[in-house]
This record gives C-alpha cells, sequence and structure tokens, in this order.
C-alpha cells in the first residue's frame, strides 16, 4: 500500500471553442501533455480513469487508449456530474494507495460549447393531449417552471438566496452577488487559458442578460470545450525519479469524495452545503492543515450564487460570514484568501468534466511557481473544491515539494 | 379517494383537491421524514413504513429565484421558491405577485393556492398549485 500519492504531470488545454476537435481529440491532447509534462509515458502508466459527463456511454478511457496507446492496463469510465473529473482523479489516487500500481492517469473531457440551458425541460408535444399522470410525482405535464425550476442558474440562485435568508441579510442581493463575478472575471484576465479573458465592470454584469434572479448571464458558468490530465505517481517510485521531476511534483495531501448526506430539504432543494462541510473537514484533517495554512483555493463557481456559500462550507470564513469575509476583500487575488485566480467558472470555462482536473492544474501551477503574471507569491498549500448535484463533492488538499 | 373532483386531475400526485387542497407527503412512522416520492426505504433512518402526512398550507419564502430564460416552452418570467410550511420544505413557484425583486422577498409568508393550468383534449381540467402571498 503507498503511503503518499503525487501528481508527476499535468495540463490541461485552453478552454473554449473547438468546432474541428472532438471530445477523444481533446483528451488524448490533454493526456499526452500530462505525460510529457511528468516526464513518462504510456508504458509507465498502471490505471486510467476518464470522464466525459455528455457521452458517458462511449467508454472515453478506452477511447483515448486508442488515440495515443492500448496498453492493456485496466480503465474506469466515470460519471458523478460536475464532479466527474475530481471522481476520475481520485480513483487513480485509490488505485495507486491500494498498491494496484505505482503509477496513474486520470483525464477529463467535454464538449460544451453552444450547449446553451442546462437542466429543465418544456411540455414534449404529443399526438393528442390528455392529462394521465407519469413519473414519480404522478405528474400529468411537465412541471418545470410551474412547480419551481430544475435550471441550473435558477437552483443556484436559490442556493446562494438561502444563505442570504438564513444569515439575515438586510440588503439587495443582486449587487453582492454581481461583486464576486466581477472579481472572477477581473481575475481571468491574466489566465490565458481562460476561455473568457475580459474585465466586466459591475455595470455590465448588472446590465446584461437576466437568466435566473439574480444570476445575469455572465455570473454563470461558460459553456466551453476542452479536457484536463494528470499523472499520479506513489511516493515510493517518486524516488527512483529524476530530481527535476520530484521538484515538479506536488503532492496530493489529501483526496476526498463525499455525498449528501439526509437534510430535511434535501428533496426540495440541493444540500450543497452539508456534504461540502462534510468533504472539507475531512480534509484538512487528512492533510494536517486548517484553512488558514491555504494560500490559494480553487471553487466550484458554477454560478455567483454558489461561491458565497462555498466560502462558508469550506470554512474559509466564520460560519454565517460569508458576505463579511467577501466584502472584506479577502478573496481577491491580492488578498488574504485568494479565491478563484483563475477566472473560476464564469470565465475561465467549465468544461463539465474537465473541470475537477483543470482546477487542481490551477493549483498545481501556483505550487510549482509557473503561473506566471497571475502567480501567488510562493504559494506552498492550496485546495480544489468541486461539486456536482445528486450530489457529489470532492476536494482536493496540494502541497508544494519540499525537494 | 380524498379530494377527488369530477372532471379535474391534479397536477401532481401529492397535490390533494376538494374543498381544502393541500399537499399530502409520505411520512415515515420511525422518525418523522417526509417525502413527496415513494421510497423503499427512508432516506434517513432506513425504516420501511410510511404514512400519508398533510402539509400545512401557510409557511415562509426560505429562498427565491425569478427566472427570465427557460426551456422552450415554459414561460418566464416566474418565481420559483423554496417554502418552508411549518417545518416542511416545499418546491413551488410563487404566484399573484408581480415578479421581480421589488415584491418578492426572502422570508414573505405565503399561502397555498390553486389555479387550473390547461384543459386535455377530453375537456379533463389540471389543477397546479403555487404559494401566493398571505397579505
Amino acid at each position: 500500500m503507498a503511503d503518499d500519492v503525487w501528481i508527476l504531470g499535468i495540463h490541461m488545454t485552453k478552454f473554449g471553442k473547438y468546432p474541428d476537435l472532438d471530445t477523444v481529440d481533446l483528451a488524448a491532447e490533454a493526456t499526452m501533455a500530462a505525460l510529457a509534462d511528468g516526464g513518462v509515458t504510456m508504458k509507465d502508466i498502471g490505471v486510467l480513469a476518464a470522464g466525459s459527463l455528455m457521452s458517458a456511454g462511449l467508454g472515453m478511457g478506452q477511447q483515448v487508449q486508442k488515440q495515443i496507446g492500448q496498453t492493456g492496463i485496466p480503465v474506469y469510465n466515470v460519471a458523478n456530474a460536475c464532479a466527474t473529473g475530481a471522481t476520475a482523479l481520485r480513483t487513480a489516487i485509490m488505485a495507486i494507495k491500494a498498491g494496484e500500481c505505482d503509477m496513474g492517469l486520470a483525464v477529463g473531457v467535454e464538449k460544451l460549447a453552444g450547449a446553451g440551458l442546462l437542466g429543465g425541460g418544456g411540455t414534449p408535444k404529443g399526438e393528442k393531449k390528455i392529462f394521465e399522470p407519469h413519473g414519480r410525482y404522478g405528474a400529468v405535464t411537465s412541471v418545470d417552471g410551474r412547480i419551481g425550476t430544475e435550471t441550473m442558474p435558477g437552483v443556484f440562485a436559490q442556493v446562494g438566496m438561502e444563505y442570504l435568508h438564513d444569515n439575515d441579510y438586510g440588503k439587495a442581493p443582486f449587487e453582492l452577488f454581481a461583486r464576486i463575478s466581477e472579481k472572477n472575471h477581473s481575475h481571468s484576465t491574466l489566465n490565458p487559458l481562460a476561455a473568457y479573458q475580459k474585465k466586466m465592470t459591475l455595470e455590465q454584469i448588472m446590465g446584461d442578460v437576466m437568466i435566473a434572479y439574480p444570476n445575469t448571464r455572465p455570473m454563470c458558468s461558460a459553456n466551453c470545450d476542452g479536457a484536463a490530465a494528470a499523472v499520479l505517481v506513489s511516493g515510493e517510485r517518486l524516488k527512483t525519479l529524476s530530481a527535476e521531476q520530484r521538484r515538479r511534483a506536488v503532492k496530493v495531501a489529501a483526496s476526498v469524495l463525499s455525498t449528501d448526506p439526509w437534510e430535511p430539504a434535501c428533496q426540495i432543494l440541493p444540500d450543497v452545503n452539508t456534504l461540502t462541510r462534510n468533504a472539507a473537514r475531512q480534509a484538512y484533517e487528512t492533510a494536517g492543515v486548517s484553512p488558514e495554512d491555504l494560500d490559494l483555493v480553487e471553487l466550484h463557481d458554477c454560478f455567483a450564487t454558489a461561491e458565497l456559500v462555498h466560502y462558508d462550507n469550506l470554512m474559509l470564513c466564520e460560519p454565517g460570514g460569508a458576505v463579511d469575509f467577501f466584502e472584506s476583500g479577502a478573496t481577491w487575488r491580492d488578498g488574504s484568501m485568494p479565491v478563484n485566480v483563475s477566472g473560476g467558472l464564469e470565465s475561465k470555462g467549465h468544461p463539465i468534466a474537465a473541470t475537477g482536473i483543470a482546477n487542481v492544474w490551477e493549483i498545481c501551477h501556483h505550487l510549482r511557481g509557473e503561473a506566471g503574471d497571475r502567480q501567488i507569491p510562493d504559494a506552498k498549500v492550496g485546495l480544489a473544491h468541486v461539486i456536482g448535484l445528486g450530489s457529489a463533492c470532492g476536494i482536493h488538499v496540494l502541497e508544494r515539494s519540499a525537494a | 379517494m380524498e379530494g377527488d373532483v369530477a372532471g379535474q386531475v391534479p397536477l401532481v400526485d401529492y397535490l390533494v383537491l376538494g374543498e381544502d387542497p393541500h399537499l399530502v407527503a409520505n411520512e415515515c412512522t420511525s422518525c418523522g421524514a417526509r417525502f413527496f416520492d415513494r421510497r423503499n426505504a427512508c432516506a434517513a433512518c432506513s425504516a420501511t413504513d410510511f404514512r400519508k402526512a398533510p402539509v400545512a398550507t401557510e409557511g415562509e419564502l426560505r429562498a427565491y429565484t425569478i427566472v427570465s430564460f427557460a426551456a422552450p416552452g415554459v414561460p418566464v418570467p416566474f418565481v420559483a421558491g423554496v417554502i418552508d410550511c411549518d417545518g416542511t420544505s416545499v418546491r413551488g413557484n410563487v404566484i399573484n405577485i408581480d415578479p421581480d425583486a421589488d415584491h418578492v422577498k426572502l422570508g414573505m409568508k405565503v399561502r397555498l393556492a390553486t389555479y387550473v393550468l390547461g384543459v386535455d383534449d377530453e375537456g379533463t381540467e389540471a389543477v397546479g398549485f403555487g404559494f401566493e402571498p398571505q397579505e
């Protein structure tokens, strides 16, 4: 059994639009680059975990092998909503921890450019309209729009609004959430791999197309294409590698996956809070770090309304204190706890299955001191968080190599 | 069954029509957890016995969004929310209100209201529900 697992090589493609490449091309590009980054080849790899949520039935892992090297190793094709990438990463980590192999690969890819609104559906068109009960709720017609909303911008809008309700926030919610988006769009200007690198003023954000109050379009994660991949290695095997490989390796200090435990309201509005808190608690304990030790955090800002609640869920602030924490400026890149210096999902983009590895790539980039203009100085420890509705939460705590 | 009204069907099977329209939940007899769909065992305690329990028709708006952009066929704007009905969380639209942030407020008191949402080709009316301001 391996005591510790490290990231040896990691890569994300630029996120954006790739009309001429398919998911296999993008996954192969990210994987080849991650192998090159780690100084190894497919011959070194003992396990492959792959995710591509929108084409989960197609066996992305095997397709990547056919594209870059069929060595007969076990493949795990995983799907866990927006936590798919983190789940792939953790699957490879678990195989190494279990001692089944000493090097593994994880890849996540998605093509979402132009996908539009995710979640929700209208009334199906039938020949003759007869009200007959269907499904688990005996609904006689579509309930989306009649009993709440099933669209993601609307669901996560309520998540943020619920936080304000529970913490007696008395001011107008719209500007507060728009200012979170302003931060992330500002951060994105320093990230050449972001799908959008455009600074936006508060007025531009608030004046843009309203999707689901208080989320306007730039406050929603950007649908785009992209892939990310990582090579994982056991600590024992790492010792046999070159000094340069050891210096650039990043330690996986904690890898946690959680689902939501029963809460009375979780069937009504997804509870993205309890499972994140549980995962965070476990991650800090495993890594032996506290939130104050973190130099940067990449958290799942699928919507501006979601970022706020995760300040609290990840215990970056006092319980109930997320608004004050944000308003203190702490989460800007020059603040005490930089959050989403990549630009976050709102501007970097959110190619679903790639996101949970791309977030880790961002942290690794800073821990290796390779983040260029957006480098957080002397970063030693970082945390990457994703959440997929259903729900699944993945958290990875990463530490700079001492070598 | 209780609440059957000639010529009308409820939008969902947990809406009971009749003189006193209300929602009904499947309640775990062991721990009291409530579900609006069927469960094989309780998600909270894993017990397997459930009973029908009426849900309070008045409540407080805990969270909302005003949806301006939805799937084709879904009329916008509408107000979607989470209503705390005396301890039971309910998903529903806030209706009979101007759908803007000047009128919809977190914490506002609301009550269940029903409305005819359509008629099918055999003349049967479907009745939906929402929550309207108490004042």
